[in-house]
């Protein structure tokens, strides 16, 4: 376990390291991700890293809750405005969902397509 | 002298301890809740969560760096869970390479969508300007939305607001609207969570399928270098 839980660490480390060294607007654990993505595809994922890392994942709601909390201190900023922007991030989050998902579903039926006709005219 | 129930109250409201374990204990019980009623969306266990300790803290009269300098403690696993995502991510990678070009197309207008339809439907709700710019990045995770936000005028405390009210509106929604929509593809559930949605809908799609939280992480880290790129872009454009 403490193997597994210090290479995560040292990937967020590394990456808030690139992020202030770069100057990246990205924070450090999200670079971190994908630096432990590289070394994944170069390696493979062991057991004791996997185990540590799933064991995590399964409460990534429950470490949201405090920063979430901190809405507290700043809710009075929308107290005029509250009802407007309830509906227009209701409203917006839904059409972002609506069209990314079907922007690739689409996409990937075109890739296919053409991927499906190039195998054709190859075979031809 | 034995000590009143204030007493014991006031010895424990200042340490970590009494914070971490309310923490713990309201998200153990919202979630057994959450199981109890089939998961119906509205008692998802991060809104109740945050909605009861808000409570709580304001009857209480607890500020909320009081609160946290307990709570940190569960705050900090945020870091490494989030370098975590690569696991899941990895077991993909051989659908994620096939889908490289699709992918980042979605991503694209996924992005634009997010942006440009914050802006449109505030505009017509009649928000003001600064509430406009502090929505534009709304669906970024909230480190990369606060930067956003100052850059174009916007109010970053106030992102910060939005972009966790956006996140728990994305992992209540999000289950509902696609068994409806019929969208069964893991990666276009994941990838829309993702982006609409940030960690906190990253964190319900990791519940709803490991596929889906593969992607919803994916598309979290690179909608939040693409949003850096387009909101100031947008802004300007849209005359924000």
């Amino acid at each position: 376990m403490v193997r597994g839980i210090t290479v995560l660490l040292v990937c967020q480390l590394a990456g808030e390291v690139t992020a202030r060294a770069l100057n990246l607007p990205a924070p450090g654990p999200v670079l971190g991700m994908l630096l432990l993505f590289g070394m994944l595809l170069w390696r493979g994922a062991p057991d004791w890293l996997d185990q540590v890392g799933q064991g995590l994942l399964r409460f990534l709601p429950l470490f949201f809750v405090p920063a979430g909390v901190g809405i507290m201190n700043h809710v009075q900023l929308m107290r005029a405005e509250w009802l407007a922007i309830a509906v227009t991030l209701l409203v917006s989050t839904v059409i972002t969902m609506i069209v990314t998902a079907g922007a690739l579903l689409l996409l990937l039926r075109l890739t296919a397509g053409r991927e499906a006709s190039r195998n054709a005219t190859n075979h031809d | 002298m034995q000590p009143t129930m204030t007493d014991i109250w006031v010895y424990l409201a200042q340490t970590p301890l009494l914070w971490l374990t309310a923490t713990l204990l309201v998200y153990y019980l919202t979630d057994l809740a959450y199981q109890r009623v089939g998961q119906w969306p509205l008692a998802n266990p991060v809104l109740l969560s945050v909605v009861l300790l808000v409570v709580f803290l304001t009857v209480t009269g607890t500020p909320y760096q009081r609160y946290f300098d307990g709570a940190q403690f569960v705050h900090f696993l945020l870091g490494p869970t989030t370098v975590a995502l690569a696991l899941p991510l990895w077991r993909y990678a051989g659908r994620l390479r096939r889908m490289l070009l699709p992918l980042s197309g979605a991503l694209l207008i996924g992005s634009l969508t997010s942006i440009l339809s914050v802006v449109a439907i505030g505009r017509l709700m009649g928000v003001s300007e600064v509430t406009l710019r502090s929505l534009a990045p709304k669906s970024v995770t909230t480190p990369i939305a606060m930067g956003i936000s100052e850059q174009i005028g916007g109010l970053p405390s106030l992102t910060a607001v939005l972009v966790i009210v956006t996140g728990i509106i994305g992992a209540v929604i999000a289950q509902e609207l696609f068994d409806r929509l019929r969208v069964d593809d893991q990666a276009a559930r994941g990838l829309a969570i993702g982006v609409a949605s940030h960690g906190i809908g990253t964190a319900r799609a990791l519940q709803m399928h490991a596929e889906a939280g593969a992607f919803a992480g994916l598309a979290m880290g690179l909608n939040g270098a693409l949003t850096t790129l387009l909101a100031p872009l947008l802004a300007r454009l849209l005359g924000l």
